[in-house]
């Protein structure tokens, strides 16, 4: 079993045009790994919804990927709110985005289910006014 | 249809990814909400979208899109332009309104091949 080949990226809450930056990097790097295009689509879906959630509603945090020989993880951190009811916010279609997120074409509240949609896991740690970490794996 | 077909439909101007408008596509989505794109699309190359923002260019690479569409004169930015460039997606804009836009692409049979439906359904 080889060392799994790891990603990090800082993910800037301050300007929403630059959100997703690192997943199309991931998407890019995957794609050079020579992984198979289906992989490649919900690994990179699953962490842009998480990077523009973090962008959205914890004004940033860090992501990390690590591809191993059995399953690529993403794991997603931040210091932000929290979510204070997990099951309500992973419902399709409950958002709390501000209008002026909309408008950016985001807040459908379809964020949380579509990464679990995408994943094979996904972990959700919360604390109200500490922050969440998120880990989503895909197997391969 | 060929990219370039979409383009002539819609009297559209190509904005970057010449190279690309041999290629074909089979089906397209309309929509100015990228979240409804991430979760509902699946094999659509082509989005027609009248929003204007880096994400449009983000999500479309995302779902492995080919061709954008922005509709109502929407203008990318030079910086758009040359994310969706690098990704290999063809940016087009046309002054048609997106309902139009739409109506003249099912028209000419985009996401409307019956041969491909009953294929789909095999």
């Amino acid at each position: 079993m080889s060392d799994p080949i790891r990603f990090h990226f800082d993910v800037d809450g301050e300007n929403f045009s630059s959100a997703g930056e690192a997943s199309v990097l991931v998407k890019k790097k995957l794609r050079q790994l020579g992984f198979p295009p289906d992989i490649i689509r919900r690994v990179s879906i699953a962490m842009y919804e998480g990077e523009i959630n973090m962008v959205i509603h914890a004004n940033g945090g860090v992501a990390d990927v690590e591809v191993g020989d059995e399953e690529i993880v993403i794991i997603l951190k931040d210091t932000g709110p929290g979510i204070p009811d997990v099951p309500l916010a992973m419902q399709e279609g409950y958002s709390t985005a501000r209008d002026s997120i909309r408008a950016l074409g985001f807040g459908a509240g379809m964020g949380l289910p579509n990464m679990k949609k995408y994943t094979d896991r996904m972990d959700i740690d919360t604390t109200v006014g500490v922050g969440t970490t998120i880990t989503m794996s895909v197997k391969l | 249809m060929k990219i370039r077909e979409i383009q002539k439909l819609l009297g559209a101007d190509v904005l970057c990814g010449d190279e690309h408008l041999d290629n074909d596509v089979y089906s397209a989505c309309c929509s100015d909400m990228m979240s409804d794109v991430l979760a509902f699309v699946k094999d659509q190359g082509v989005l027609i979208t009248g929003l204007s923002n880096s994400q449009v260019i983000r999500t479309a690479n995302m779902m492995d899109m080919v061709c954008i569409v922005f509709v109502r004169s929407k203008t990318p930015t030079d910086e758009m332009i040359a994310l969706a460039d690098e990704c290999g997606i063809t940016v087009m804009r046309s002054t048609l309104r997106a309902y139009e836009a739409c109506g003249l692409l099912y028209t000419a049979g985009l996401g409307n091949d019956p041969s491909r439906k009953e294929a789909a359904h095999v």
